[in-house]
């Protein structure tokens, strides 16, 4: 009776015995916030996470592994709790969402006609999928199944899946769905973080673009009346959208598939429409900036990449201090282009909406005279960003070269932004073909010159400025002498007189630009009383390199790794003009975003990943050369200009906005182009869905057959 | 011999679950995956092992020697559950490797029907240590298997055409039947 009364005891007291000592001996110290947090957390073990079950979700939350908003079903609540308890801004934790990088859908031409289980992962078993695009969204909706919350639907409309913000917790369970890879959880460091990869879709403008704008996004958002929407994207990538709605050369345009069939995309048009609307209404749009990270980084440079680079690092949440040699920020735009191409008033909209985040500028101050590198690090800097520009305009080594009234392009065209006194002469010659030489030869018409005389070495379809500056500059009278190479300055009394110039035709060169041969019996001397020579510029280092043993190229750029823009000096990166050379705004502006990507990771991580698959060339294979059924439609967003009459004697703007109509009428010619599909907009809705029309489909398999090469 | 008999029947011929069906739960609970099968069918065949040698001696030590017999079942549950706990402790000291790979099914096995049944059924059928450690082990073995294939054939149903009314549980079940009728093949091979 009483024995298994006893055993049972007996082996329950021997195990609680056991139990107990083993407790103790192979006692494991645990973080006590483990436990703690895991109380906090709803205990639903569902999974939503990413982790499994509550407890080791408890665990990667105190360990970092995890936010702690992690949690789908605890909620905010749940969330600031643990965070009040681990000593984490909640705020701070940034919200990622989930969204797609397909834009094809219905649109992307078809292999064969798939009636199989409608879900993704099942269709791409069939010869993997039914699109002939290897990217494309098959739109079966497996990451709308996958969703607990209810935040996607298939849109009947294109095929491509739609994510609802407010419902969207960014579990990533679509992220895992789906078989393309083509659901991302996206927030605003990765956009900011993200470069071009040959992997991506890619459209030919945003694969131009140095500043990789997303153009179809921000077009498509425009043509929809979402300008709030549509400026947000473009400053995902550019900062300046007035100064370069005004003054970018739109590369991106001469890329535009519309070409084919009819004019360009105006996609500089509306890019200005958008920033001058929000310039125009007053109101900023409200960029998100991260959780204070108590870096602190300096940019040395308050030009487009000194400040596209500030805008970028504060919104990633460091303390960044710009430091500016001139009086006023902004830089070669400000202080090299003419009022009426872009006034300081515009720029300055610019200026103080990188400023508004939280920037601190000290204007009047240059590098290796008030202070060094080293200073800077000495007063508690993490990181310096070199954006210095090339403020030193070359100069001719001509004889004669010390004459009076030999002035270089930037010489000129700053004085009408300092204190310094105008330059004014009767007679002018400028020399030089870019877009400098252009707007120091307008301006010079602006002040009542009497003449201005333009020579170029090379014929005109060398000429480096935008063509239609170069129209511009001839309607307002600019004489251009293309072919004519300056020889020497000829001067009385120390003054200069003329300029001794002779005739050259071109010689073939293979490996570059041609050789210039003189045509005898063709010198001769044209009367002058100013020169302004806008023959390239370069980057004053010399005092730099001297303070802080900065290592610069052979053309007086400073010398710093392509792939990260880290120089010689540890946490010291350098980019912009002073490290290319004398290029485009819209580049200093991508210069700035790299150089911002570089810093961010150096100073969060100490270590820059490389890229992998970075696009640099266009992808020239995965471009449809031909536009099948669709319509050609002219441009109507023609902006509108003043007559030449108006134009002199004043820095009046000399190219107006677009109106909205135009604007959005301009949008509505986007062809969305992807790597394979574009709105064919004259088929039906059946057959752009069987169209077979995809010349270039193997290009995706070129690209892995490279790699695996590489 | 009759031990390589012994293997192949607890392996195949007397699958426990297929055969048997015991060890239900999990096996529809971690086999939508098939790497979580994996690290269950791990714990399992590590779990029944040792629970096979210690309920072993009560039983052949113990309970037959006081003609307790009739209270096996309540003393192995006692025996298993704390014997689980015990493995969890020391893993969590000794192994992290290990215990982070099995830690979470670890629990799940305390009150697993297959564990129970093969400590059981060692003692109905009054195995040698021997045999009991080939039994146990194999027995195991067969269950990971099962497991496995089991989950190889679960990843691919998600994305096959089911019809609304069969999908989830009732397809597996469905599934686990058409496996069950399959292994009764190997009965010739005994």
């Amino acid at each position: 009776m009483f024995a298994p009364i006893i055993l049972l005891v007996g082996i329950a007291f021997v195990s609680a015995i056991i139990l107990g000592i083993a407790a103790r001996v192979f006692h494991v110290e645990e973080d006590p916030r483990i436990e703690a947090v895991t109380d906090l957390l709803p205990g639903a073990n569902c999974g939503g996470c990413g982790q499994a079950g509550c407890s080791s979700a408890a665990e990667a939350m105190v360990n970092g592994v995890i936010e702690v908003n992690s949690c789908v079903v605890g909620g905010t609540e749940t969330a600031e709790a643990i965070g009040t308890f681990l000593g984490y801004d909640v705020s701070g934790a940034e919200p990622t969402l989930a969204c797609s990088s397909c834009e094809g859908g219905y649109r992307a031409a078809r292999k064969f006609t798939y009636s199989g289980l409608q879900d993704c992962r099942a269709a791409l078993q069939l010869y993997h999928g039914f699109l002939r695009c290897e990217n494309g969204c098959l739109g079966l909706g497996s990451c709308m199944r996958a969703c607990k919350f209810s935040a996607i639907t298939i849109s009947s409309e294109t095929g491509l899946p739609l994510f609802d913000p407010e419902r969207c917790v960014g579990c990533g369970s679509c992220v895992e769905a789906c078989p393309k890879g083509i659901v991302k959880l996206v927030g605003e460091t990765t956009k900011i973080l993200h470069w071009n990869k040959y992997t991506q879709c890619l459209s030919p403008c945003r694969q131009r673009c140095p500043a990789q704008i997303n153009i179809p996004k921000y077009l498509s958002q425009a043509r929809r009346g979402e300008f709030a929407a549509a400026l947000r994207t473009i400053k995902d990538n550019n900062p300046l959208t007035t100064a370069t709605g005004r003054v970018c050369p739109e590369l991106c345009a001469t890329e535009c598939r519309r070409t084919i069939k009819d004019d360009p995309l105006a996609i500089n048009a509306v890019k200005r429409f958008l920033s001058d609307w929000e310039r125009d209404s007053g109101n900023r749009q409200v960029v998100q900036v991260a959780a204070d990270t108590g870096k602190k980084v300096a940019v040395v440079g308050g030009g487009p990449s000194g400040l596209t680079a500030a805008y970028y690092l504060r919104r990633l949440g460091h303390q960044v201090d710009i430091f500016e040699q001139m009086p006023k920020l902004g830089g070669m735009p400000l202080y090299g282009i003419p009022d009426y191409r872009l006034s300081e008033e515009q720029y300055q909209w610019d200026i103080d909406g990188v400023l508004e985040l939280g920037v601190t500028a000290h204007t009047g101050v240059a590098l290796g005279k008030d202070f060094t590198i080293r200073s800077l690090k000495a007063v508690g800097f993490d990181s310096i960003y070199l954006a210095l520009g090339c403020w030193l305009g070359r100069m001719l080594p001509f004889e004669g070269k010390e004459l009076e009234g030999i002035y270089s392009g930037i010489d000129y065209l700053r004085r009408f932004h300092t204190e310094e006194e105008i330059i004014k002469g009767k007679h002018y010659i400028v020399i030089g073909a870019g877009n400098v030489a252009m707007d120091c030869a307008r301006s010079a018409l602006r002040v009542g010159a009497e003449s201005v005389n333009l020579l170029f070495r090379f014929s005109r379809d060398l000429m480096e400025a935008n063509a239609h500056e170069i129209v511009d500059a001839e309607n307002e009278g600019v004489a251009m002498h293309c072919l004519v190479s300056p020889m020497k300055f000829i001067g009385e009394n120390g003054q200069v007189t003329g300029i001794q110039v002779q005739d050259v035709t071109l010689k073939h060169n293979p490996d570059g630009f041609p050789d210039c041969v003189p045509v005898e019996g063709t010198v001769r001397v044209i009367p002058c009383d100013i020169v302004i020579q806008a023959v390239g510029q370069g980057a004053d280092l010399d005092t730099i390199v001297e303070a802080d043993g900065l290592e610069k190229t052979r053309f007086s750029t400073i010398d710093a790794n392509e792939e990260t823009l880290e120089t010689n000096i540890p946490g010291v990166f350098a980019g912009g003009d002073c490290f290319s050379g004398p290029r485009l705004m819209i580049e200093a502006i991508a210069a700035g975003r790299y150089a911002a990507r570089s810093i961010h990771y150096y100073v969060t991580t100490g270590e820059i990943p490389s890229i992998e698959d970075r696009q640099r060339e266009m992808m020239a294979p995965s471009l449809v050369d031909s536009l099948v059924s669709v319509s050609p439609v002219s441009t109507a967003a023609m902006k509108p200009v003043i007559p030449v009459e108006e134009r002199m004697g004043t820095f009046m703007e000399v190219e107006g906005t677009i109106t909205e109509e135009q604007c959005t009428t301009e949008a509505l010619r986007c062809l969305n182009c992807g790597i394979y599909c574009y709105d064919q907009d004259d088929r039906s809705e059946e057959q752009k869905r069987i169209s077979t029309s995809c010349p270039n489909e193997p290009h995706i398999v070129e690209k892995e057959e490279e790699r695996v090469v590489a | 011999m009759d031990l390589f008999f012994l293997a192949i029947s607890a392996t195949f011929v007397n699958n426990i679950l297929l055969a048997q069906y015991l060890g239900n739960c999990p096996f529809l609970g971690v086999s939508k995956k098939l790497e979580t099968a994996l690290g269950m069918a791990m714990a399992v065949v590590f779990v029944t092992i040792m629970a096979a040698i210690f309920t072993w001696s009560v039983f052949s030590y113990v309970l037959k020697p006081y003609g307790l017999e009739f209270l096996q079942t309540l003393s192995f549950i006692l025996i298993i559950a704390s014997l689980v706990q015990l493995v969890e402790i020391i893993l969590k000291k000794q192994s992290r490797v290990l215990y982070n790979g099995l830690g979470v099914y670890l629990p799940l096995i305390t009150t697993n029907c297959a564990v129970m049944g093969v400590a059981l059924l060692v003692a109905k059928k009054e195995y040698n240590f021997i045999e009991m450690l080939v039994f146990s082990s194999t027995s195991a073995v067969g269950y990971g298997l099962a497991l496995i294939l089991f989950a190889g054939i679960r990843e691919r149903l998600v994305i096959s055409a089911v019809p609304k009314s069969l999908q989830g549980t009732s397809i597996a079940l469905i599934t686990a039947g058409i496996m069950a009728l399959a292994f009764i093949g190997f009965q010739g091979m005994a």
